[in-house]
Protein backbone atom coordinates (compact mmCIF):
# COMPACT_ATOMS: atom_id res chain seq x y z
CA UNK A 1 0.00 0.00 0.00
CA UNK A 2 2.49 2.65 1.46
CA UNK A 3 4.68 1.11 -1.52
CA UNK A 4 2.28 2.31 -4.03
CA UNK A 5 1.84 5.58 -2.71
CA UNK A 6 5.50 6.52 -2.39
CA UNK A 7 6.20 5.36 -5.56
CA UNK A 8 3.01 6.98 -7.17
CA UNK A 9 3.92 10.53 -5.51
CA UNK A 10 7.59 10.38 -6.96
CA UNK A 11 6.37 9.02 -9.93
CA UNK A 12 3.62 12.04 -10.27
CA UNK A 13 5.99 14.65 -9.05
CA UNK A 14 8.61 13.93 -12.37
CA UNK A 15 6.09 13.50 -14.51
CA UNK A 16 4.08 16.54 -13.86
CA UNK A 17 7.75 18.44 -12.85
CA UNK A 18 8.68 17.53 -16.68
CA UNK A 19 5.50 19.17 -18.24
CA UNK A 20 5.17 21.92 -16.14
CA UNK A 21 8.56 22.96 -16.59
CA UNK A 22 9.08 22.97 -12.62
CA UNK A 23 11.51 19.82 -12.73
CA UNK A 24 14.49 22.06 -11.45
CA UNK A 25 11.73 22.69 -8.35
CA UNK A 26 11.39 19.21 -8.14
CA UNK A 27 15.32 17.82 -8.06
CA UNK A 28 15.62 20.99 -5.43
CA UNK A 29 12.42 19.62 -3.03
CA UNK A 30 14.09 16.39 -3.15
CA UNK A 31 17.73 17.76 -1.76
CA UNK A 32 16.24 20.32 0.61
CA UNK A 33 13.73 18.07 2.27
CA UNK A 34 16.30 15.39 3.00
CA UNK A 35 17.96 17.85 5.10
CA UNK A 36 14.56 18.69 6.32
CA UNK A 37 13.74 15.40 7.59
CA UNK A 38 17.23 15.26 9.30
CA UNK A 39 16.73 18.63 11.17
CA UNK A 40 13.23 17.30 12.24
CA UNK A 41 14.84 14.21 13.76
CA UNK A 42 17.40 16.02 15.23
CA UNK A 43 15.25 18.47 16.81
CA UNK A 44 13.86 16.21 18.32
CA UNK A 45 16.47 14.36 20.19
CA UNK A 46 15.99 16.75 23.14
CA UNK A 47 12.68 16.86 23.64
CA UNK A 48 12.54 12.98 23.64
CA UNK A 49 15.06 13.17 26.11
CA UNK A 50 12.95 15.09 28.18
CA UNK A 51 9.68 13.14 28.08
CA UNK A 52 11.32 9.99 28.01
CA UNK A 53 13.08 10.61 31.40
CA UNK A 54 9.77 12.18 32.83
CA UNK A 55 8.03 9.11 31.86
CA UNK A 56 11.05 6.41 33.16
CA UNK A 57 10.26 8.25 36.61
CA UNK A 58 6.42 7.42 36.45
CA UNK A 59 7.03 4.04 35.05
CA UNK A 60 8.95 3.23 38.19
CA UNK A 61 7.23 4.91 40.60
CA UNK A 62 4.07 2.96 39.31
CA UNK A 63 1.92 5.44 38.11
CA UNK A 64 1.45 4.47 34.30
CA UNK A 65 0.09 0.95 35.87
CA UNK A 66 -2.73 3.59 38.08
CA UNK A 67 -3.46 5.32 34.98
CA UNK A 68 -3.24 2.43 32.93
CA UNK A 69 -6.02 0.45 35.39
CA UNK A 70 -8.05 4.04 35.66
CA UNK A 71 -8.97 3.69 31.81
CA UNK A 72 -9.21 0.02 31.64
CA UNK A 73 -12.69 -0.07 30.37
CA UNK A 74 -11.87 1.64 27.34
CA UNK A 75 -8.59 0.07 25.86
CA UNK A 76 -9.87 -3.02 26.72
CA UNK A 77 -11.98 -2.88 24.01
CA UNK A 78 -10.00 -0.56 21.82
CA UNK A 79 -6.63 -2.96 21.78
CA UNK A 80 -8.37 -6.54 22.51
CA UNK A 81 -4.61 -7.94 22.15
CA UNK A 82 -2.59 -6.00 24.47
CA UNK A 83 -2.61 -7.18 28.44
CA UNK A 84 -4.23 -5.08 30.41
CA UNK A 85 -1.69 -4.03 32.56
CA UNK A 86 1.01 -3.65 30.06
CA UNK A 87 3.15 -0.53 30.29
CA UNK A 88 1.63 0.12 26.49
CA UNK A 89 -1.56 0.96 27.67
CA UNK A 90 -0.14 3.84 29.84
CA UNK A 91 1.77 5.63 27.91
CA UNK A 92 -1.27 5.53 24.92
CA UNK A 93 -3.39 6.72 27.72
CA UNK A 94 -0.80 9.73 28.18
CA UNK A 95 -0.17 10.13 24.82
CA UNK A 96 -4.15 10.35 23.57
CA UNK A 97 -4.31 13.04 26.83
CA UNK A 98 -1.54 14.90 25.55
CA UNK A 99 -3.11 14.78 21.90
CA UNK A 100 -6.67 16.05 23.46
CA UNK A 101 -4.89 19.15 25.51
CA UNK A 102 -2.82 19.88 22.39
CA UNK A 103 0.47 19.46 23.88
CA UNK A 104 2.05 18.33 20.41
CA UNK A 105 5.52 18.29 21.51
CA UNK A 106 4.76 15.71 24.78
CA UNK A 107 1.99 14.12 22.66
CA UNK A 108 4.97 12.71 20.05
CA UNK A 109 7.49 11.23 22.60
CA UNK A 110 4.63 9.72 24.81
CA UNK A 111 3.35 8.23 21.52
CA UNK A 112 6.86 6.73 20.71
CA UNK A 113 7.05 5.18 23.95
CA UNK A 114 3.63 3.45 23.41
CA UNK A 115 4.98 2.25 19.78
CA UNK A 116 8.03 0.94 21.61
CA UNK A 117 6.35 -1.16 24.23
CA UNK A 118 3.68 -2.37 21.35
CA UNK A 119 6.78 -3.59 19.56
CA UNK A 120 7.86 -5.83 22.55
CA UNK A 121 4.18 -7.42 22.05
CA UNK A 122 4.90 -8.10 18.55
CA UNK A 123 5.70 -11.29 17.03
CA UNK A 124 6.51 -9.53 13.11
CA UNK A 125 9.20 -6.77 13.67
CA UNK A 126 8.74 -5.38 10.64
CA UNK A 127 4.92 -5.73 10.39
CA UNK A 128 2.66 -3.45 12.16
CA UNK A 129 0.11 -5.00 14.78
CA UNK A 130 -3.32 -4.40 15.26
CA UNK A 131 -3.30 -2.82 17.82
CA UNK A 132 -0.27 -0.32 16.58
CA UNK A 133 -2.62 0.01 13.63
CA UNK A 134 -5.58 1.03 16.36
CA UNK A 135 -3.04 3.67 18.17
CA UNK A 136 -1.45 5.35 14.53
CA UNK A 137 -5.29 5.94 13.43
CA UNK A 138 -6.61 7.17 16.35
CA UNK A 139 -3.09 9.59 16.59
CA UNK A 140 -4.11 10.87 13.01
CA UNK A 141 -7.52 11.52 13.48
CA UNK A 142 -6.30 14.15 15.91
CA UNK A 143 -8.75 13.97 19.13
CA UNK A 144 -8.31 17.33 20.36
CA UNK A 145 -10.47 19.37 22.58
CA UNK A 146 -8.45 22.52 22.96
CA UNK A 147 -7.74 24.09 19.04
CA UNK A 148 -4.20 24.10 18.18
CA UNK A 149 -2.20 27.44 19.27
CA UNK A 150 -1.60 28.18 15.71
CA UNK A 151 -5.55 28.28 14.67
CA UNK A 152 -6.26 30.20 17.28
CA UNK A 153 -3.27 32.63 16.87
CA UNK A 154 -4.73 33.43 13.26
CA UNK A 155 -8.06 33.32 14.52
CA UNK A 156 -8.07 35.24 17.39
CA UNK A 157 -11.38 36.47 18.79
CA UNK A 158 -13.82 34.23 15.72
CA UNK A 159 -11.52 31.11 17.45
CA UNK A 160 -14.54 30.75 20.21
CA UNK A 161 -17.02 30.40 16.95
CA UNK A 162 -14.78 27.07 15.81
CA UNK A 163 -14.23 25.35 18.97
CA UNK A 164 -17.84 23.64 18.39
CA UNK A 165 -17.06 22.83 15.01
CA UNK A 166 -14.18 21.55 15.69
CA UNK A 167 -14.68 19.11 18.20
CA UNK A 168 -18.02 17.83 16.45
CA UNK A 169 -15.73 17.34 13.69
CA UNK A 170 -12.61 15.19 15.39
CA UNK A 171 -15.28 12.82 17.18
CA UNK A 172 -16.23 12.38 13.65
CA UNK A 173 -13.12 11.38 12.26
CA UNK A 174 -11.61 9.85 15.73
CA UNK A 175 -15.15 7.56 15.27
CA UNK A 176 -14.18 6.96 11.63
CA UNK A 177 -10.75 6.32 12.50
CA UNK A 178 -11.66 3.15 14.91
CA UNK A 179 -14.43 2.02 12.92
CA UNK A 180 -12.30 1.65 10.31
CA UNK A 181 -9.16 -0.11 11.71
CA UNK A 182 -11.68 -2.80 13.08
CA UNK A 183 -13.30 -3.16 9.71
CA UNK A 184 -10.05 -3.01 7.61
CA UNK A 185 -8.23 -5.28 10.04
CA UNK A 186 -10.51 -7.90 9.26
CA UNK A 187 -9.76 -7.67 5.76
CA UNK A 188 -7.73 -10.45 3.72
CA UNK A 189 -5.53 -8.50 2.24
CA UNK A 190 -4.45 -6.53 5.34
CA UNK A 191 -4.24 -10.03 7.62
CA UNK A 192 -0.62 -10.52 9.06
CA UNK A 193 1.49 -13.13 6.63
CA UNK A 194 3.30 -15.40 8.06
CA UNK A 195 6.49 -15.46 6.86
CA UNK A 196 9.69 -18.06 6.91
CA UNK A 197 11.95 -17.10 9.46
CA UNK B 1 -20.38 31.29 26.96
CA UNK B 2 -17.65 29.25 24.96
CA UNK B 3 -15.08 32.22 24.77
CA UNK B 4 -15.00 31.93 28.61
CA UNK B 5 -14.32 28.41 28.03
CA UNK B 6 -12.05 28.71 25.13
CA UNK B 7 -10.26 31.36 27.94
CA UNK B 8 -10.39 28.67 30.60
CA UNK B 9 -8.76 26.12 28.78
CA UNK B 10 -6.02 28.22 27.87
CA UNK B 11 -5.27 29.02 31.03
CA UNK B 12 -5.33 25.53 31.85
CA UNK B 13 -3.20 24.13 29.26
CA UNK B 14 -0.42 26.50 29.60
CA UNK B 15 -0.01 24.66 33.82
CA UNK B 16 -0.15 21.44 32.24
CA UNK B 17 3.39 20.79 31.46
CA UNK B 18 5.14 22.84 34.48
CA UNK B 19 2.46 20.59 36.31
CA UNK B 20 3.34 17.12 35.22
CA UNK B 21 7.13 18.06 35.13
CA UNK B 22 6.44 18.89 39.03
CA UNK B 23 4.10 16.31 39.65
CA UNK B 24 5.69 13.10 38.33
CA UNK B 25 9.11 13.32 40.57
CA UNK B 26 6.89 14.46 43.59
CA UNK B 27 5.20 11.40 42.96
CA UNK B 28 8.46 9.58 42.57
CA UNK B 29 10.20 11.23 44.97
CA UNK B 30 8.77 11.81 47.96
CA UNK B 31 5.13 9.47 47.73
CA UNK B 32 7.15 6.36 46.42
CA UNK B 33 11.30 6.66 46.98
CA UNK B 34 12.00 6.36 43.60
CA UNK B 35 16.10 7.53 42.65
CA UNK B 36 14.41 10.52 39.92
CA UNK B 37 17.37 12.05 38.78
CA UNK B 38 18.84 8.52 38.06
CA UNK B 39 15.32 7.25 36.35
CA UNK B 40 15.28 10.47 34.20
CA UNK B 41 19.03 9.95 32.76
CA UNK B 42 18.16 6.62 32.05
CA UNK B 43 14.97 7.21 30.57
CA UNK B 44 16.25 10.26 28.43
CA UNK B 45 19.06 8.27 27.11
CA UNK B 46 16.49 6.57 24.72
CA UNK B 47 15.86 9.67 22.82
CA UNK B 48 18.80 9.97 21.16
CA UNK B 49 18.05 6.71 19.43
CA UNK B 50 14.59 7.08 18.64
CA UNK B 51 15.25 10.35 16.82
CA UNK B 52 18.29 8.74 14.84
CA UNK B 53 15.88 5.42 13.88
CA UNK B 54 13.34 7.87 12.33
CA UNK B 55 15.63 9.29 10.02
CA UNK B 56 14.96 6.86 6.87
CA UNK B 57 11.51 6.83 7.32
CA UNK B 58 11.29 11.07 7.36
CA UNK B 59 13.64 11.30 4.75
CA UNK B 60 11.52 9.06 2.22
CA UNK B 61 8.00 10.57 3.24
CA UNK B 62 9.08 14.04 3.13
CA UNK B 63 10.83 13.79 0.01
CA UNK B 64 8.10 12.21 -2.17
CA UNK B 65 5.67 14.78 -0.73
CA UNK B 66 8.16 17.85 -1.42
CA UNK B 67 8.79 16.58 -4.57
CA UNK B 68 4.86 15.74 -5.11
CA UNK B 69 4.39 19.61 -4.00
CA UNK B 70 7.34 21.43 -5.69
CA UNK B 71 6.10 19.33 -9.53
CA UNK B 72 2.65 21.22 -8.92
CA UNK B 73 1.09 18.28 -9.48
CA UNK B 74 -1.06 18.80 -5.97
CA UNK B 75 -2.76 22.02 -8.10
CA UNK B 76 -3.51 20.07 -10.86
CA UNK B 77 -5.17 17.19 -8.23
CA UNK B 78 -7.17 19.80 -6.61
CA UNK B 79 -8.31 21.39 -10.38
CA UNK B 80 -9.10 17.88 -11.31
CA UNK B 81 -10.94 17.13 -8.08
CA UNK B 82 -12.84 20.16 -7.56
CA UNK B 83 -15.28 20.41 -9.27
CA UNK B 84 -16.50 16.93 -8.20
CA UNK B 85 -16.24 18.08 -4.84
CA UNK B 86 -18.30 20.67 -5.43
CA UNK B 87 -21.53 18.56 -6.22
CA UNK B 88 -21.43 17.16 -2.79
CA UNK B 89 -21.16 20.94 -1.49
CA UNK B 90 -17.63 21.04 -0.93
CA UNK B 91 -16.63 24.39 -1.31
CA UNK B 92 -14.04 25.35 -3.82
CA UNK B 93 -11.74 27.43 -1.73
CA UNK B 94 -11.25 24.91 0.92
CA UNK B 95 -9.80 21.78 -1.62
CA UNK B 96 -6.26 22.72 -1.37
CA UNK B 97 -6.41 22.46 2.55
CA UNK B 98 -8.08 19.66 2.43
CA UNK B 99 -5.78 17.90 0.55
CA UNK B 100 -2.39 19.45 1.65
CA UNK B 101 -3.82 18.71 5.49
CA UNK B 102 -2.61 14.80 5.52
CA UNK B 103 0.57 15.12 3.55
CA UNK B 104 2.22 18.18 5.38
CA UNK B 105 1.69 20.34 8.33
CA UNK B 106 3.77 23.17 7.12
CA UNK B 107 2.00 23.17 3.83
CA UNK B 108 -1.46 23.01 5.20
CA UNK B 109 -0.14 25.57 7.73
CA UNK B 110 0.43 27.85 4.73
CA UNK B 111 -3.03 27.27 3.47
CA UNK B 112 -4.92 28.30 6.13
CA UNK B 113 -3.00 31.66 6.43
CA UNK B 114 -3.62 31.96 2.56
CA UNK B 115 -7.26 31.71 3.54
CA UNK B 116 -7.68 33.99 6.84
CA UNK B 117 -5.55 36.66 4.71
CA UNK B 118 -7.96 36.28 1.87
CA UNK B 119 -11.52 35.83 3.50
CA UNK B 120 -11.21 37.51 6.95
CA UNK B 121 -11.86 35.28 9.86
CA UNK B 122 -15.19 35.87 9.93
CA UNK B 123 -15.97 34.12 6.30
CA UNK B 124 -16.92 30.75 6.22
CA UNK B 125 -13.85 29.61 4.49
CA UNK B 126 -11.97 30.40 7.14
CA UNK B 127 -13.91 28.90 9.87
CA UNK B 128 -13.97 25.75 7.84
CA UNK B 129 -10.62 25.53 7.34
CA UNK B 130 -10.09 26.14 10.88
CA UNK B 131 -12.11 23.27 11.87
CA UNK B 132 -10.10 21.20 9.41
CA UNK B 133 -6.91 22.21 11.10
CA UNK B 134 -8.06 21.21 14.15
CA UNK B 135 -9.88 17.90 13.60
CA UNK B 136 -7.47 16.27 11.25
CA UNK B 137 -3.53 15.03 11.34
CA UNK B 138 -0.41 15.14 8.79
CA UNK B 139 -1.51 11.28 8.77
CA UNK B 140 1.86 10.42 6.29
CA UNK B 141 4.36 12.48 9.09
CA UNK B 142 2.53 10.58 11.70
CA UNK B 143 2.99 7.12 10.26
CA UNK B 144 6.51 7.80 8.92
CA UNK B 145 7.75 8.81 12.60
CA UNK B 146 5.43 6.32 14.71
CA UNK B 147 5.95 3.45 12.65
CA UNK B 148 10.11 4.20 11.76
CA UNK B 149 10.38 4.51 15.24
CA UNK B 150 10.20 0.99 15.87
CA UNK B 151 11.44 -0.61 12.81
CA UNK B 152 7.91 -1.15 11.09
CA UNK B 153 7.76 -1.14 7.36
CA UNK B 154 4.74 -3.17 6.63
CA UNK B 155 2.16 -0.43 8.15
CA UNK B 156 -0.71 -2.78 6.80
CA UNK B 157 -4.42 -0.92 7.01
CA UNK B 158 -3.11 1.99 9.24
CA UNK B 159 -2.71 4.60 6.50
CA UNK B 160 -5.75 3.72 4.55
CA UNK B 161 -7.65 3.51 8.47
CA UNK B 162 -5.86 7.20 9.09
CA UNK B 163 -6.55 8.67 5.23
CA UNK B 164 -10.39 7.46 5.73
CA UNK B 165 -10.36 9.31 9.18
CA UNK B 166 -9.17 12.50 7.51
CA UNK B 167 -11.80 12.68 4.59
CA UNK B 168 -14.77 12.30 7.72
CA UNK B 169 -12.93 14.89 9.38
CA UNK B 170 -12.74 17.28 6.90
CA UNK B 171 -16.44 16.69 5.50
CA UNK B 172 -17.80 17.13 8.93
CA UNK B 173 -15.93 19.82 9.14
CA UNK B 174 -17.68 21.42 5.76
CA UNK B 175 -21.49 19.97 7.27
CA UNK B 176 -21.55 21.70 10.46
CA UNK B 177 -19.96 24.51 9.49
CA UNK B 178 -22.63 25.20 7.14
CA UNK B 179 -25.35 24.38 9.52
CA UNK B 180 -24.22 26.30 11.94
CA UNK B 181 -22.49 29.36 10.39
CA UNK B 182 -24.91 29.20 7.37
CA UNK B 183 -28.86 30.52 9.04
Amino acid sequence: MLNYIWFGLIFISVVVGTITGRIDLVTEAAISMSKTAVEIAIGLIGIMALWLGIMKIAEESGLIKIIAKIIKPITIRLFPDVPVDHPAMGSIVLNMAANMLGLGNAATPLGLKAMKELQELNEQKDTATDAMCTFLAINTSSVQIILPATVVGLMGASSSEIFITTIFATSMSTIAAIFSVKFLSKMDRFKIRQEDK
Amino acid sequence: MTESLIFITNQLSKYIIPFLLVGIPFYGLIIKKVKVYESFVEGAKDGFDIALRIIPYLVAILVAVGMFRASGAMELFISLISPVLNIIGFPAENVPLAMMRPLSGSGSLGLFTDLVNEYGTDSIYTKIGATMFGSTETTFYVLAVYFGSVGIRKSRHALIAGLIADTVGVIAAVYICKLIFIA
